[in-house]
């Protein structure tokens, strides 16, 4: 079995364009929206996420055949729940401050529909490494939405990436402010709106 | 008294669980097609998070906090196993209920009744909760007794409630409007959903 096979790779390669996790499948919209006011938190968020569904897409998939049907939900919670305390305690430890941005929302992971989801479609019928690169491949889809709204919100809003500034001073001398709106909440909602627009405007322009 | 109050209208309305902390979209945004489900749904999160939210406090209180069950030991690095656990046996009877007393209810509300459990709002509730135990007890935010942890379970329900039928109202009418193809459905819901969470920062000022 080739670790890249043609099937492999289309396994890794469609949620990053037609299933889209966020754009086209609507999961895990909560915590897209609410870490996304600034890239830092963004960027680390959407890491967190990657790695917590490809390794709990992972152990799912080696214990799929002795889980007992009726009680899979509680198990697929534990081994979730267990993997985001061993990611929250990480970034405690190595980067406090983003940890401290995040808030509530790297607990959130658990009940992030994307993980299920996954778990239920996918690993539950799937061998441990085609699961790995599904995992992977939505993870990246998510992380990617995360990118897109939070430099557009950061660039907007405070005319800066990553914390450095962007836009020169001597576009505030010539009048230029930045849009206090795009930090708001709302503004999220319709970026992402925004972006499902022009998802399905180009991938569903052929039916 | 008054402390209860103002948590209550402060979870309600400044706190709003969608409309501040975009909790519990994915069931939002999917079930509110009619008002009818998502009353349905609305009552059903009330319910549970009204229970779930007093009882992972006293778990945080008694069992998980420093020096409760083991001296020099803190465990709360546990509470997201905990609280999940418990949130997913309160599901579970919530959906029996809801299967034998209103079965066209349960048909309606369909995978989205067990996924309850996977409500971010669920678990985004019990881990505020956890946050504001150490607060302050003059701010109105802080929940400092089982009666407060109540109260801001029911209140957060009540909020995700009204978000999730006014959605619904406006999704009904919402089905003669002429929308640009690409943008119809999830689309032009998100943007519905800014504008609202626009409306409702009128409150975020307000100081109860």
């Amino acid at each position: 079995m080739a670790l890249f096979s043609k099937q492999n790779k289309e396994v890794f390669t469609n949620p990053l364009n037609v299933d889209h996790p966020i754009l086209g499948q609507v999961l895990g919209i909560c915590s897209a929206l609410a870490v996304t006011s600034q890239l830092k938190p963004a960027i680390v968020m959407g890491l967190a996420v990657t790695v917590i569904t490809a390794f709990s897409n992972v152990i799912i998939s080696i214990i799929r055949n002795t889980i007992p049907n009726r009680i899979r939900i509680v198990v697929q919670l534990v081994v979730v729940a267990a993997l985001v305390t061993i990611v929250s305690q990480i970034l405690k430890a190595f980067a406090y401050d983003v940890s401290v941005q995040l808030s509530v929302y790297v607990g959130l992971i658990i009940t992030n529909c994307i993980l299920m989801g996954r778990l239920e479609a996918f690993a539950m019928m799937n061998k441990p490494w085609p699961s790995f690169l599904d995992g992977v491949g939505n993870g990246l889809g998510y992380a990617m939405i995360l990118v897109i709204v939070g430099a557009v919100r950061e660039l907007l809003g405070r005319g800066s990436l990553l914390g450095f500034q962007i836009i020169p001073d001597a576009c505030y001398d010539m009048g230029y402010v930045n849009n206090g709106m795009m930090t708001m909440p709302a503004m999220a909602l319709i970026l992402v709106g925004c972006v499902i627009w022009i998802h399905r405007a180009y991938f569903y322009k052929e039916k | 008294m008054e402390h209860a109050i103002s948590l209550l209208f402060r979870s309600i309305f400044v706190d709003n669980m969608i409309f501040a902390f975009f909790l519990g979209m994915c069931s939002y945004l999917a079930v509110s097609k009619t008002v009818k489900t998502s009353m349905g749904l609305g009552l059903a999160v009330t319910f549970v998070l009204t229970v779930t939210v007093p009882v992972n406090y006293l778990l945080q209180t008694q069992v998980l906090g420093p020096d409760c069950l083991v001296e020099g030991v803190d465990l709360s690095y546990l509470s997201f196993i905990l609280f999940i656990a418990v949130i997913a046996g309160m599901v579970q009877l919530v959906e029996m209920t809801v299967e034998k007393y209103s079965p066209s209810l349960y048909a309606a509300l369909g995978i989205f009744l067990p996924l309850i459990a996977v409500n971010c709002a669920i678990m985004g509730a019990s881990l505020f909760m956890q946050q504001r135990i150490l607060m302050d007890p003059s701010n109105s935010q802080a929940i400092t007794s089982v009666w407060d942890a109540i109260v801001y379970g029911f209140g957060s329900g009540i909020g995700w409630t009204l978000a999730i039928v006014a959605l619904g109202a406006i999704r009904e009418k919402m089905q003669y409007s002429d929308v640009p193809r690409p943008l119809q459905g999830l689309g032009i819901v998100f943007i519905t959903v800014g504008l609202m969470a626009m409306a409702m920062m009128c409150f975020s000022g307000l100081n109860i």
